[in-house]
């Protein structure tokens, strides 16, 4: 209440000052202050974010960003209670999210930044190369908890996901679980850099990341190739651009209202040439246009 | 005469205010659990804490069953307090019994230092030294079972259990020491058929603090524990303790959900629960400060 009573506050003083609504916590708001604009949500996207937010910082010394993770259900609650400017999400907002966010009077505009494949990893002592998505679903929903079930070697398989609190983990179930519910005994990891230094160290482990995390581990892990349909699609930008690698999803920010001042220049830096040229450089995919 | 009177009660009250915060914080928390917790019982009932699954984001059905998240607590008390009884009652013997003052003094610094160890550094080096070295030992698949979480919780447990556990060893009175020596008791007969049995309660209510301090434990359990949700009694199987529920979850669950209540109810749950270790550890305590 009292941020969203300053927010406003300031936002009046600074379009009676400058031209511009800003949204800042200072008292006097001059054209030349620095503006701070939060961005909070998804941890699949913190690298993405933070990458953008520097190249927009060195540009534009007068905007200050903030980037925090914790997840797109964090990000939501934080843009619904008015303490962050943008969310970041990788997932749709929920219905249930809508209808609290219009008894707050609060208006998600939703914006597609870039697009982001999951990369079903394991360790590279693994044989196996490939499975296809039932396979998938069925090592998940605890239907196979053995190598051999999917034509690998007799080894249990070790389930890893992450928390129930990612955007990752409900797409996953929707898109790969079909919806049916995880193994009781999956390992719920409280960060995708826990799943990968697991499945790094653990022979017989399963794990899902976004696919820039992939790319970054490189070596110390293997992406598998999955089929869908017949086809086996290993993940690459090119096969989640062209739709052909089935587990990808756009990835969001959403902003209260239409966005203005600060917040526009950010968004419209992130749809331009350099911030989507940063999209492809920290291993996410461009949205087409 | 009546204006310092006066003024002795304003300050009278203002101290008794500032002595009684922890009391209505207290107070406080549990009207608040209390009520973010109570819609669960008209929906979805409160017999479906009573389960055996916790799947509480589902697209078929959300099971909030909290026995899974019991025996995991569970468990990883009874592991964290059998591996840090024998080391931090016979550490605080040694300590008050059979070290020097040199001795003492060199120790007493380093234990302070191990309780004052952030719990999430702790949960990173069980990441990264103790969940593998458990793995290799036990030739296990993984290394992120309830044991690892077990011995970092030992870790946090051990000062705990020391300090009180010496300073109710230091104060048994010395004439029961020198009558046992006089009887031509051993030094080592004496520490421990008639020091050590006379401190006992003061060490049970050490060990009882201990295992409430293990049994709130949340970051380090989160890390090293793999958080899956299964009821079992192995050591070496994942688990999920209620305080990591609450924490991974907490951040993404819709406000005024089932889920949001059911984790209130876990909370109200570990409230209780500690509370009960506290009292009946302070009622210990006293009693052994009376004999």
């Amino acid at each position: 209440m009292n941020t969203a009573k300053k927010t406003f506050m300031a936002s009046i003083m600074a379009v009676s000052f400058a031209f511009s609504p800003v949204f800042m916590s200072g008292k006097d708001a001059g054209a030349q202050e620095t503006q701070y604009v939060t961005i909070k949500g998804s941890d699949t996207m913190v690298h993405l974010v933070s990458a953008w937010a520097e190249a927009f910082m060195t540009a534009h010394p007068d905007v200050e960003i903030s980037v925090t993770g914790g997840g797109s259900g964090t990000g939501f609650a934080a843009l619904l209670n008015k303490t962050t400017d943008i969310c970041a999400a990788s997932r749709q907002i929920k219905d249930q999210e809508l209808k609290l966010a219009s008894e707050k009077n609060i208006n998600p505009k939703e914006i597609v930044v870039a697009r982001d494949g999951i990369a079903v990893v394991v360790n590279p002592a693994n044989p196996l190369n490939s499975l296809s998505i039932e396979q998938l679903g069925k090592i998940y929903t605890g239907a196979y908890t053995n190598w051999k079930q999917v034509g690998g070697p007799d080894a249990e398989i070790m389930v890893l996901s992450r928390e129930s609190s990612s955007g990752t983990y409900v797409f996953f179930q929707e898109h790969v679980l079909k919806m049916k519910d995880y193994t009781p005994k999956a390992r719920l990891m409280p960060a995708t850099s826990s799943i990968i230094q697991t499945v790094e160290t653990d022979k017989w482990a399963i794990g899902y990341v976004g696919l820039g995390y992939a790319v970054e581990a490189g070596s110390k892990i293997k992406a598998l190739s999955v089929s869908d349909g017949g086809k086996t699609v290993a993940p690459s930008e090119a096969t989640v651009k062209s739709g052909e690698y089935s587990i990808s999803r756009p990835l969001y920010l959403y902003t209260n209202g239409e966005p203005t001042g600060a917040i526009k220049r950010i968004i419209d830096f992130c749809l331009g040439s350099e911030g989507q040229k940063i999209v492809r450089e920290t291993g996410y995919i461009t949205v087409s246009n | 005469m009546r204006i310092s009177g006066l003024k002795e009660n304003v300050v009278r009250l203002a101290f008794l205010g500032t002595a009684s915060i922890s009391i209505i914080i207290v107070m406080l928390i549990f009207v608040f659990l209390g009520k973010e917790a109570f819609p669960f019982m008209k929906n979805p009932g409160l017999s479906q804490l009573l389960g055996s699954r916790w799947a509480p984001v589902s697209f078929i059905k959300e099971v909030y069953g909290i026995y899974p998240l019991l025996t995991g607590s569970l468990l990883i008390t009874i592991l964290a307090t059998l591996i840090s009884v024998p080391i931090g009652v016979c550490g605080a013997v040694y300590i008050s019994e059979i070290a020097g003052n040199a001795e003492r003094e060199f120790f007493k610094p380093f234990i302070e230092i191990l309780a004052g160890i952030p719990s999430v550094v702790l949960g990173f080096f069980g990441l990264v030294t103790v969940a593998p070295l458990v793995k290799r030992i036990f030739n296990l698949p993984s290394g992120l079972t309830a044991l690892t979480g077990a011995l970092l919780l030992a870790l946090m447990a051990i000062p705990t259990i020391i300090t009180i556990s010496e300073d109710a060893i230091r104060s048994v009175p010395r004439s029961f020491k020198e009558a046992s020596l006089a009887l031509g008791a051993s030094r080592l007969q004496t520490t421990w058929r008639v020091t050590v049995p006379a401190a006992l309660s003061g060490i049970i209510a050490a060990i009882m603090l201990g295992m409430g301090r293990v049994i709130g434990e949340t970051m380090a359990v989160l890390m090293v524990t793999g958080n899956a949700a299964v009821i079992t009694m192995s050591p070496f199987e994942s688990v999920r303790t209620m305080t990591a529920t609450i924490a991974a979850e907490m951040g993404e669950v819709p406000f005024g959900s089932a889920h949001y209540s059911a984790l209130f109810w876990i909370g109200i749950i570990l409230l209780v629960v500690t509370f009960a270790l506290n009292m009946v550890a302070m009622r210990v305590l006293k009693r052994y400060r009376m004999s």
